[in-house]
């Protein structure tokens, strides 16, 4: 018998947990979306393919709602939050320090850092101050709290992308008398445009993530896929709760997967 | 071009947003801490330290004078920390392995490892607490197997209890702690650890002298990225725990709830925003020590 080669790359037991470690991470998740197509309302026993539950939820009108709302929210807010933090890295990248930077650099990064529930009850108490003083109770503010806390995640591939960009081009631009507006218009932005795709597709995931933000400062009637999947899971749920996740993990798969593809590129 | 009043300018509209509605309100929670609790939620504006107060102790109806520590805000904290702390572990003691299993793969599979750490990451978290729930609800997956192979007669209760909170968090938390170790990992120089099999060190000589030296600033990142979110959690303990399993953030929400006592609910949330910064501060100072170490 063959004396196994001496790896240095080989701990003891190390393959194995980091196996079991995967298996744990997916097992949940395949579980559940297998029992999003179970015939029966069991979710531990399988009772034949069916598609029922994803009609189920295709002819609920509440969850056709929120999940409107939820996607619209997301497109709206991560827009926004993009065209910001453009704005932002165009500002803070490349150009050297500056007097402010390190507070810039805070600020932005805040949505980061503090709880979300701390983030949230802090919105709760605004929102509610300002609701007694003007009245208004539309989306608006779901808008605002959603753009400030996806600033930090489109920001970060944006200015990524804006540092490996090199200064040469837009110097060649300018001996070749651009304007320094034909030189961004035409060398800058089209350069930048994956690393503000991939910004758009990361802010979107998050808000269409964000559960405890949206709780909070919700008005009536304005619930997301989220929070109705919160105040759902306290009630016994059918695998039609399995159907709808399904299909929202989908999403977030092809959207991960988008930016993961357009990220890679970067280098070449 | 010259001046720095153009890049302020280019960052001002982000800035009003963040802090009409991110760092603004902060300052808000401080100041209501100090308010007295208005009737049906809300505040009434008088200056008290009331809340701060009840932060920490509580009074005897009977006899006002008689001031005790608040038992079950103080076991809510022990929890809280508790539980973070232990979750931290279970994701260091899982994750390290992971990433190094991930580390040491050829590099064109490396990055499939790599990307199957990172859906759960950009999965939504609740989804991911969904799916767990599932897993340990008594008629869930788990259960259903035991009893199916005659291991249990009837389920065990898991959901509502400690250990579903703690199982919950680790799952969900567990590719904050991968993705830094890897980081660390893959500009870990291998020559080193050959070295040290070359001067009959043994495996776990290696480890412990070698590797973790290494890979400390990751392991240190990954702690930090999974203690914090562990703290403010406030879904997972809400879904798979009870009312015994309350954590921090769940006492946050219950004073903007049913608790109708908003000044105190601002200020156990200073309160835990105070831990959160401590723990990046302690972060900062330990990296920038060991950047100091390195360069010196």
């Amino acid at each position: 018998m063959a004396k196994a080669r001496f790896s240095i790359t080989q701990l003891p037991g190390f393959g194995l947990i980091a196996i079991v470690t995967f298996v744990m991470l997916y097992l949940p998740i395949i579980i559940l979306v297998v029992f999003s197509f179970n015939e029966g309302v069991s979710q531990s026993r399988w009772e034949g393919f069916s598609l029922q539950w994803y009609q189920a939820a295709f002819n609920n009108t509440q969850v056709r709602d929120v999940s409107l709302r939820s996607l619209w929210l997301a497109v709206t807010a991560s827009g926004l939050a993009t065209a910001l933090a453009t704005l932002a890295a165009l500002g803070t990248t490349r150009v050297g320090r500056f007097p402010g930077q390190t507070m810039i650099y805070a600020l932005i990064n805040q949505p980061l850092m503090v709880p979300e529930i701390v983030t949230g009850i802090a919105l709760l108490i605004f929102v509610a101050a300002i609701k007694v003083q003007t009245g208004y109770t539309g989306m608006g503010y779901l808008v605002a709290a959603h753009t400030a806390f996806c600033i930090p995640f489109a920001y970060l591939p944006i200015r990524a992308r804006l540092e490996t960009l090199d200064h040469a081009l837009e110097a060649a631009a300018a001996d070749l008398y651009a304007s320094p507006i034909q030189a961004f218009r035409y060398i800058t932005l089209p350069l930048m445009i994956p690393g503000i795709l991939a910004g758009f597709m990361l802010g979107f995931v998050i808000s269409l993530d964000t559960v405890v933000i949206t709780e909070f400062v919700k008005s009536a009637g304005q619930d997301t896929l989220p929070t109705y999947m919160l105040g759902q899971l306290r009630r016994t749920v059918t695998p039609e709760m399995n159907a709808i996740a399904t299909l929202f993990l989908a999403l977030s798969l092809v959207i991960v997967t988008a930016f993961f593809l357009i990220t890679r590129t970067r280098g070449r | 071009m010259r001046g720095h009043g153009w890049k302020w300018l280019l960052c001002t509209p982000a800035l009003i947003v963040l802090l009409l509605a991110a760092s603004g309100p902060l300052l808000i929670v401080a100041v209501y801490s100090f308010l007295s609790p208005g009737n049906m939620g809300g505040v009434s504006w008088e200056f008290t330290l009331d809340a701060w107060f009840r932060v920490f102790f509580r009074r005897d109806i009977f006899e006002p004078d008689l001031v005790e520590w608040n038992t079950a805000h103080l076991q809510v904290f022990w929890r809280s920390i508790w539980l973070s702390l232990q979750t931290t572990f279970i994701c260091a003691f899982l994750g390290f392995p992971t990433a190094w299993f991930i580390a040491t793969r050829p590099r064109h599979t490396r990055t499939i490892w790599l990307f199957l750490i990172t859906i759960p990451f950009w999965t939504n978290l609740l989804i991911r607490t969904f799916a767990i729930q599932e897993m340990i609800r008594n008629n869930g997956t788990i259960n259903a197997v035991l009893m199916w192979t005659g291991v249990i007669d009837s389920p065990i209760q898991m959901m509502f209890t400690e250990f579903a909170v703690l199982l919950g968090m680790a799952y969900v938390f567990l590719p904050l702690m991968v993705l830094p170790l890897y980081a660390a990992m893959e500009k870990m120089d291998f020559s080193l650890v050959e070295a040290g099999y070359d001067l009959y060190a043994s495996r776990l000589n290696v480890l412990w002298h070698v590797i973790l030296p290494q890979v400390k600033p990751g392991f240190i990142a990954g702690s930090i990225l999974v203690f914090i979110p562990a703290i403010g959690a406030y879904v997972t303990p809400r879904i798979l725990g009870g009312g015994r399993t309350m954590m921090l953030g769940n006492l946050i929400a219950l004073q903007f709830g049913q608790g109708r006592n908003w000044p105190l609910g601002a200020a156990l949330a200073l309160l835990m925003l105070v831990v959160v910064v401590g723990a990046l501060i302690f972060y900062l100072r330990v990296v920038g020590r060991n950047d100091e170490v390195r360069r010196g």
